[in-house]
């Protein structure tokens, strides 16, 4: 008990005196799951949307594979990915294994996959003649598609929020291919892997609150945001 | 029928085929629509009014036939053409913003400035009763601001022809009577040729021009209200019309809820309803409730309708004959084969006609059709 | 208008994506400049590395990429070329991999030893014990519960050979549990369920505020954990980078790294960590 006591006293002390290695580690989990989100959402919203529009032989196949790639495991993305990046794998060229690039890589392939399938539904259930209607405004197929989107923004906020709060929390992936090499590439949760390994509860759990606070602030938005314009 | 000049046409399927998993869901060859006029396609659920519908938009692709704009043929996607016209659906189909701002859509689609949206969207939300609303939620709205905000949203754009797909059908009574009064006065003061699919043939009756009865597939008959009505073509249009006299009139007398209309033949009709005298009606007579005496004035009938007539035309119908009387106008009667029999009714034969005043449905027109 | 404000949004949504995504090239830094470090979980955890990387990056210019792993991974790592240099402490698989031809040079850096832990209360009663292998004959005879890392580590084969020495295979044992974690990880697990363990004494000494486990055994010559810097030999990879390897090495034994490491930890634990044995033979350690 006195340790959760102390390492809670110690973590509050490092969150208000802005540590600066857990300022850091904090600022660099938030731009590297960022930017993975971004790219997930940028591929996701584009492939949900040609999914969910579009009418092809196998198709089917197609939802069942993004539906299953939504929880692909994320130490399973940390090895391929590893294995792909290797310097005598088939991408080592790219020399970016053991880089912020490589967590992009894997943390954008762990969100992509949820960003569309949350898109596919969504554009999906809105009502079936939408389409109809916007063509029959004179749209463009392109402002078609924008204003479908622009119609699905609740759901694909939500997207937006499944894909970056599932990242920012993934390990094992980001350990893989990423090395948790101080200053570098350690974030929030490898960060609080090592700092248990070493004993470290403290700054251990000073990380955890604050990934805590993380999803708890990207909850509070999205709830905000649903609450605010979902009267229906 | 009297001798107008013919309208323009404005829009024109040809050979038109649209299949479905190996169903044909439409089979028609030849379809027109002229310009300023208003187009009801009337006919059962399923008959394929809604894929007609958009396959003349151009958001179906056909899979043969042929569809002219202006008498130019509407390309692959039809994007140009589609810029020509609005449509709105059973179902409001709204976006998630303010009520302006969904009127404004199809203006904001066409690259209009802000500036000019502004300036262009107020009149049509006074026009469909909205103004009050612009600022509200599309997602706030009731079923008939709903809808007329959709309306708002197809005229906006001033389209040259607008499609109409059971437009009211999901509304209550009094809102759908409400919105067809606005819509008629708006097509009018427009001039908007317009189709419009109904399964509500009262609505198809104050609306239109032309009447075509989708069945099955295939248009059973397409012709000006009166003809559709009065002469439907086989029995599946008859059984479907119901009503098979309609008496286009004008209220000539007034007198303690009942009234004359003057109709064609030079003859008079009397019916009861709330009118004015100059008023634009139909008078609409269902075939079971017209009596017909070999007799030309017939003793004792209450009736206050009561035509003399020839016989022009007997036609057996399941356990009634369908007897096409001519009275200067025309009315359609149904008689059992047994009192066909007792009156001796033939062709040619000279009769008295009789109905109710109560038996007459009035439907009100802003807009008088030829007598 | 609030409809304008959601798209404003949404484009700024897209604007900072475009910022973010062509930031991401430059936070990887020249390819030339990087050497992957392949350690064990001891050095790190100790927070050894915490001190002498820093200090290396400044000195050369080299940006190293610590992976932190068990020695053995850290010697597969090697032996793929996925790694330029290692720190392990595993001299069997060491000789292995030299024999191999996978490693240029190996050179000596530092010692600390293994210690056995256990609960004070000692059920096997192995404080007794003359030797560590006959402690751990102890342990299995009274079934008492081990903790094995179990991840092919420095740790992990010293135990093995440990057990060897025993006369004991104890892989599959009711009494013998794998963690498959760190070393940290392990002593923690250990600390929960009362068992005996293997650990260095470097991350022992790391985190015995946190543990209530007592020393049972030390000092054994057996018990001597070196740690070797190995660099990767490039004429099996050509994309290892053999002059970073050598810079490494270099450094980790020179005399002012060796210092370092002479007095890390004394201030916080009161002994030091680690003991410099750079130019030393490796036979002649511990006696």
């Amino acid at each position: 008990m006195d340790l959760i006591i102390e390492g809670v006293k110690q973590a509050l002390y490092l969150l208000f005196t802005l540590d600066r290695e857990v300022i850091g580690i904090t600022l660099l989990s938030l731009q590297i799951s960022g930017t993975a989100t971004l790219i997930s959402l940028f591929i996701g919203i584009t492939a949900g949307t040609l999914v969910a529009l579009t009418r092809f032989p196998g198709r089917q196949l197609v939802v069942s594979l993004i539906n299953t790639g939504m929880g692909l495991p994320p130490v399973v993305v940390g090895l391929f990915v590893t294995i792909f990046l290797w310097r005598n794998g088939p991408f080592g060229f790219l020399e970016i294994l053991y880089t912020p690039a490589a967590i992009i890589l894997a943390q954008a392939v762990i969100a992509t996959p949820i960003v569309t399938g949350i898109t596919l539904a969504a554009i999906q259930h809105l009502p079936a003649n939408l389409r109809l209607q916007i063509l029959a405004l004179g749209a463009t197929r392109a402002q078609m598609i924008w204003i479908l989107v622009k119609e699905a923004r609740l759901p694909l906020l939500a997207a937006v929020m499944a894909g970056f709060g599932g990242v920012i929390s993934e390990v094992g992936a980001s350990i893989m291919v990423g090395g948790n090499i101080k200053g570098y590439s350690r974030v929030l949760t490898t960060a609080t892997v090592m700092e248990t390994g070493r004993g470290n509860f403290d700054i251990a759990i000073a990380l955890s609150v604050i990934l805590m606070l993380l999803a708890f602030c990207i909850n509070a938005i999205l709830t905000q945001i649903q609450q605010r314009e979902r009267p229906r | 029928m009297s001798a107008t000049i013919q309208p323009e046409i404005l829009l024109k399927l040809e050979d038109l085929l649209v299949r479905r998993g190996g169903v044909t869901v439409l089979d028609i060859s030849r379809l027109e629509v002229f310009q300023g006029q208003v187009l009801s396609l009337i006919g059962p659920n399923g008959a394929g009014k809604s894929t007609l519908m958009l396959t003349l938009a151009g958001l179906l692709k056909p899979s043969r036939g042929a569809i002219f704009f202006q008498g130019e043929r509407i390309a692959d996607g039809g994007f140009a053409y589609r810029r020509h016209i609005a449509m709105v659906f059973q179902e409001p189909l709204l976006f998630d913003a303010t009520v302006f701002e969904n009127v404004a859509t199809g203006l904001k689609i066409r690259g209009m400035s802000r500036g000019d949206i502004v300036r262009a969207v107020p009149g049509y939300l006074e026009r469909f009763g909205i103004g009050h609303l612009a600022k509200r939620s599309a997602r706030k709205l009731s079923g008939g601001e709903a809808q007329r905000t959709s309306l708002a949203r197809a005229f906006v754009t001033k389209p040259e022809i607008v499609f109409l797909d059971e437009p009211f059908s999901a509304l209550d009574p009094p809102t759908r009577e409400a919105l067809t009064n606005d819509l008629e006065r708006i097509l009018r003061e427009t001039h908007t040729t317009a189709i419009a699919s109904t399964h509500d043939q009262t609505e198809a009756l104050r609306l239109a021009d032309r009447i075509a009865v989708v069945i099955g597939g295939k248009i059973a008959q397409i012709g000006p209200v009166a003809e559709v009505m009065n002469r439907p073509a086989d029995e599946f249009v008859a059984s479907f019309v119901g009503v098979e006299t309609v008496l286009p009139g004008r209220v000539v007398r007034v007198s303690a809820g009942a009234f004359a209309a003057a109709v064609a033949g030079g003859r008079e009709v009397e019916a009861v309803g709330q009118v004015e005298p100059g008023d634009a009606v139909l008078c609409c007579v269902r075939p079971e409730q017209v009596t017909l005496s070999p007799n030309p004035t017939p003793p004792g009938s209450s009736a206050r309708n009561v035509f003399a007539g020839t016989i022009r035309q007997i036609t057996p119908l399941g356990l009634f004959q369908r007897i096409r009387v001519d009275c200067g106008f025309e009315l359609v009667a149904y008689v059992t084969r047994q009192s066909l029999e007792e009156l001796g009714l033939t062709e040619g034969k000279p009769v008295s006609a009789s109905f109710k005043a109560t038996a007459v449905h009035v439907i009100r027109r802003k807009e008088p059709l030829p007598l | 208008m609030k409809g304008f404000a959601k798209e404003g949004l949404l484009a700024a949504f897209l604007a900072a994506a475009i910022v973010l995504a062509t930031a991401a090239p430059s936070l990887s830094a020249p390819a030339q400049k990087n050497i992957i470090l392949a350690t064990t979980t001891s050095t790190q955890d100790s927070g050894l590395l915490d001190v002498l990387i820093p200090a290396f990056e400044k000195k050369t210019g080299y940006f190293v990429k610590t992976i932190s792993v068990g020695s053995g991974q850290a010697m597969a790592m090697g032996q793929k070329g996925e790694a330029d240099v290692l720190l392990v402490h595993s001299p069997t698989a060491e000789k292995k991999f030299m024999a191999e031809g996978f490693g240029l040079d190996r050179l000596l850096v530092m010692h600390n030893d293994f210690i056995v832990l256990g609960a004070a209360a000692d059920p096997a009663a192995i404080k007794a014990a003359k030797t560590t292998p006959e402690a751990f004959k102890k342990i299995a005879a009274a079934g008492a519960l081990f903790l094995s890392r179990g991840d092919n580590s420095g740790t992990h084969s010293k135990e093995k050979g440990i057990w060897q020495a025993a006369g004991i295979s104890p892989a599959g044992q009711k009494w013998y549990q794998e963690t498959g974690l760190g070393m940290g990880q392990t002593l923690n697990v250990a600390n929960e369920k009362s068992g005996y363990t293997l650990a260095d004494r470097g991350t022992y000494l790391a985190l015995k505020k946190n543990l209530s486990l007592s020393i049972l055994k030390e000092g054994d010559p057996i018990l001597l954990n070196i740690y070797h810097v190995i660099g990767v030999n490039p004429g099996k990879w050509p994309k290892v980078n053999a002059e970073g390897a050598k810079a490494f090495s270099a450094f980790m034994v020179s005399a002012e790294v060796q210092a370092i490491i002479k007095t890390f930890g004394l201030d916080k634990y009161g002994s030091p960590l680690f003991f410099p044995d750079a130019g030393k033979k490796e036979d002649a350690l511990g006696k």
